[in-house]
């Protein structure tokens, strides 16, 4: 019973040694010091914690947190104040007006297709038939004789809305076979399927077809996919990603803002296969 | 006439025999194939500066170090709550309730009603109870806090099956022998009910690092080293979930760090079986 | 009542742990309710079973389909692997030399602690493409039955070896005396014996089965249809709120918790059933 018992007082202790030592919490005038608390769009959230990470290397006494959860927790969390700062991965709403926005960087979407799969173009009508169901065999538009596999994404997506919008679709008229969450999951359900069509952001989909992945991404409206084409402007469908606080931040997160809008971060923006904004 | 029984009796068993060791192949065979897969794309990524290194490049370089740490101070909290609420109420339900009392019955249906709640939605109650309203935001602790939650039922259960194994015998020459409840209890009935307590308890760990959907709202998503329980630690399962599932090129990692998942499970495991067998259940004889 | 003041005290704190325990499922009770009113008081809760489809975002609410998905998935991964597990823990207890019987337990253990999205990860680069090869589109009902399996497995099997342990020696000492094979041993003696157990671990794992969501989320689909065969996409109520929760807001979000409080009315029911059916039965 007595080692039972120092066991227990021991990790008892550990814990309460571990528990005292809590950081700093408070946000003091002038000098950077205090911990900022991010939350929002899963898109957004390694990009900003890798620059949340270089902002603290140049300030020590900062902490920037940051959590995923979506975009619509971002502008909730900064609404009620629960978080500073939040992540959004997509245009903002028109009832989003009460916070101020801050665009970050821009990021492409892009239908894409397996590798393997011989059809090379799409024009935008021949989309819209397929995602509606109108055109179930890949032989219709050039390919095998094969069904064509459509994967879509949920619904309040950031993706689908920007997609939605550009072909003039309401998601109730898209038939689906697959649909999926994350931008990760869109490229391997393609990846695993010579016969299936999916849109998904074009810095994940360069970046995997770039490092092996067995996928390719489709021109729209003629202009070919890529962060290059995104950059100049010339690829028409693009989403802007912002970060979202009340109106007129002050202290560490108008500090921290300014950092990720600055110069300083945009290799890091590239490194994440997403467009800087516009010099 | 004998002969025919026999005859059918051994064609009935040796039926029996395939089909419990073709069982036990199927199962065999499955996890095989999916842990070799796990370990074929993982090995190679394996290395000390692996372990003990913070991730860089969005996990996608570097190494897993302090989402180790957190995940082992997650699994601390939630063990150190939900062991004596469990061992108690399992107690409470095994040796001092009847079969028939209302209080047993519903305590154990609920029970079995908590078991089953979707992990997300422990996700989004704990963020509400523990982040919000106790006021702890994300953290360690609220991560531990809400695990707890799930891993009592299994507990809670195992146990539960662990004290009612225990012969009926055992508490009467207790009584006999003019014992109180709780001597019999603490020097006795614990011992030897240990098989179930470890079975619940391998379960609940098993199903405790398993957890992703709960920690992403709870114990979140920084990847930084924690310096105390109230911060906020990124979970390996979480980890894996967002090197697989949102960070491009991440494959290799997520492998990787499944693998650790898998070895450290194996060190939980044999350390919890270990001192089962040799510390709690060798302190009384059975014969 | 007993004479021990000591036996008093233990009594009255074991009474108040297992009130907290028994308070955490009213407690998320309650926390559904209160995020699903809204919804509730201006849709009601007909439209849940009886609007055209579900898509949100345009005022439509029906959550059936996802719930024929939801049970569809959980019966077929509980008739799997009920009896695959209780046959693995047979094979450790009474058919496995030693050599083998301890590895195979290792690895039980080693898999009821995989995370979801290990397994998610897995089905969708490896299973969803061998099922679309065979039938496409390959994320499918069948996916989300032979993960689920996979996942639950471990419940059952672990559940039934401790159970199977704790069946007394004599039982099987007299089984042996009065000259009874194997198989009949087991199956005439120790399933018998350790029935509560092993009621207990099917509980457990459709609990686990009904509840599982990162998994699903990857390889069933995730298209809101009722499944009329093993091949159909379709989507579970939990992956339904994993999706669609992270990007939801107002009545959206305030419906994702309507289905959540659909999905603890099915685990109730399921609950009560157990209860119905082993009502003295099993621990009399």
């Amino acid at each position: 019973m007595t080692k039972c018992t120092t066991l227990v007082v021991l990790s008892m202790a550990g814990l309460i040694a571990a528990s005292a030592s809590a950081g700093a919490q408070s946000t003091t005038g002038d000098q950077l010091a205090g911990k900022l608390v991010i939350t929002g769009a899963s898109t957004l959230a390694p990009l900003i914690a890798e620059i949340g990470k270089r902002f603290e290397s140049l300030h020590p006494t900062v902490r920037i947190d940051v959590q995923s959860g979506g975009s619509s927790r971002g502008v909730a969390d900064a609404r009620q104040g629960l978080a500073d700062i939040g992540m959004v991965s997509r245009a903002m709403k028109e009832d989003e007006r009460d916070l101020s926005a801050f665009p970050v960087a821009r990021d492409g979407v892009c239908p894409i297709l397996h590798q393997k799969n011989p059809v090379q173009a799409l024009t935008d009508e021949q989309i819209v038939a397929i995602y509606t169901g109108k055109i179930t065999n890949w032989k219709a538009v050039g390919g095998n004789d094969a069904p064509i596999t459509v994967a879509n994404k949920a619904e309040g997506r950031s993706t689908l809305e920007v997609f939605l919008h550009y072909f003039k679709l309401k998601n109730v008229d898209i038939k689906a076979q697959v649909v999926i969450g994350d931008n990760e999951q869109g490229v391997k359900t393609v990846a695993g399927n010579r016969n299936a069509i999916g849109y998904v952001s074009i810095g994940t989909a360069e970046y995997d077809a770039t490092h092996g992945v067995p996928i390719k991404l489709l021109p729209v409206g003629g202009v070919a996919a890529s962060t290059e084409s995104v950059r100049t402007g010339a690829f028409p469908l693009s989403r802007p990603l912002h970060l979202a606080t009340r109106p007129s931040p002050s202290g560490l997160a108008k500090a921290f803002i300014d950092y990720t809008q600055s110069k300083a971060v945009h290799d890091l923006i590239r490194e994440q296969y997403f467009v800087p904004l516009a010099d | 006439m004998v002969k025919t029984l026999e005859r059918n009796l051994d064609g009935r068993e040796l039926f029996a025999s395939i089909l419990v060791w073709s069982a036990a192949a199927l199962v065999t065979a499955t996890f095989c194939w999916f842990l070799g897969d796990i370990i074929w794309h993982g090995l190679s990524q394996i290395s000390w500066t692996f372990l003990t290194a913070p991730p860089r490049n969005a996990g996608r370089e570097g190494g897993i170090g302090p989402i180790l740490v957190s995940t082992a101070l997650i699994l601390g909290v939630c063990l150190a709550v939900s062991l004596p609420i469990g061992v108690g109420t399992a107690v409470l339900l095994a040796e001092f309730t009847t079969d028939a009392s209302l209080f047993g019955r519903l305590t154990r249906r609920s029970l079995d009603v908590l078991s089953g709640v979707p992990s997300i939605v422990f996700g989004l109650f704990g963020n509400a109870v523990f982040c919000k309203m106790l006021g702890l935001g994300f953290s360690i602790l609220s991560g531990g806090l809400t695990l707890a939650c799930m891993v009592l039922p299994i507990l809670i259960r195992s146990t539960e099956e662990g004290f009612r194994a225990v012969p009926a015998g055992y508490r009467l020459s207790a009584a006999a022998l003019g014992l109180s409840r709780t001597t019999t209890l603490f020097h006795l009935l614990l011992p030897a009910a240990v098989p179930g307590l470890l079975v619940g308890l391998v379960l609940g760990v098993g199903r405790a690092t398993a957890e992703t959907a709960a920690l992403i709202f709870t114990s979140g998503y920084v990847d930084r080293m924690p310096e105390s329980l109230l911060d906020s630690g990124r979970a390996l399962s979480i980890h894996i979930f967002d090197l697989s599932m949102n960070v491009s090129g991440g494959d290799a990692n997520a492998y990787a760090s499944a693998l650790v998942l898998v070895a450290f499970l194996l060190l939980i495991n044999g350390t919890a079986s270990w001192l089962a067998e040799h510390w709690l259940h060798r302190r009384i004889v059975t014969i | 009542m007993s004479r021990w003041p000591t036996d008093r005290l233990l009594l009255w704190l074991l009474r108040g742990v297992a009130a907290i325990a028994g308070a955490i499922v009213l407690l998320i009770v309650t926390f559904l309710v209160m995020e699903a009113l809204p919804v509730l008081r201006h849709v009601g809760v007909a439209r849940f079973f009886t609007d055209p489809s579900w898509h949100p975002t345009e005022g439509f609410y029906n959550l059936t389909p996802m719930l024929w998905g939801t049970l569809f998935a959980m019966v077929g991964s509980v008739l799997i692997a009920t009896p695959l597990g209780i046959l693995s823990a047979v094979f450790c207890h009474y058919y496995a030399p030693p050599v083998i019987a301890r590895p195979y337990r290792r690895l039980i253990e080693l898999l009821s602690g995989i995370p979801s999205v290990v397994y998610g990860f897995w089905g969708l680069v490896v299973l969803v493409p061998l099922i679309g090869a065979i039938h496409p589109p390959g994320p499918s009902l069948l996916a989300g039955i032979v993960i689920l399996t996979i996942m639950i497995l471990p419940t059952i099997a672990l559940m039934a070896d401790a159970s199977l342990a704790n069946v007394p020696q004599q039982y099987l000492r007299g089984a042996a005396a009065l000259g009874l094979p194997r198989w009949a041993t087991v199956r005439g003696v120790v399933f018998p014996a350790a029935k509560s157990g092993l009621f207990t671990g099917v509980i457990l794992e459709a609990g686990r089965a009904i509840g599982e969501t990162m998994a699903i989320l990857m390889v069933c689909g995730n298209v809101v249809q009722t499944p009329h065969s093993l091949f159909d996409p379709m989507r579970t109520l939990t992956a339904n709120i994993a999706l669609e929760m992270a990007y939801a807001l107002g009545d959206h979000r305030a419906a994702l918790f309507v289905s959540g409080l659909v999905l603890m009315g099915m685990i109730a029911a399921l609950v009560g059933a157990a209860d119905w059916i082993s009502r003295g039965r099993i621990y009399g």
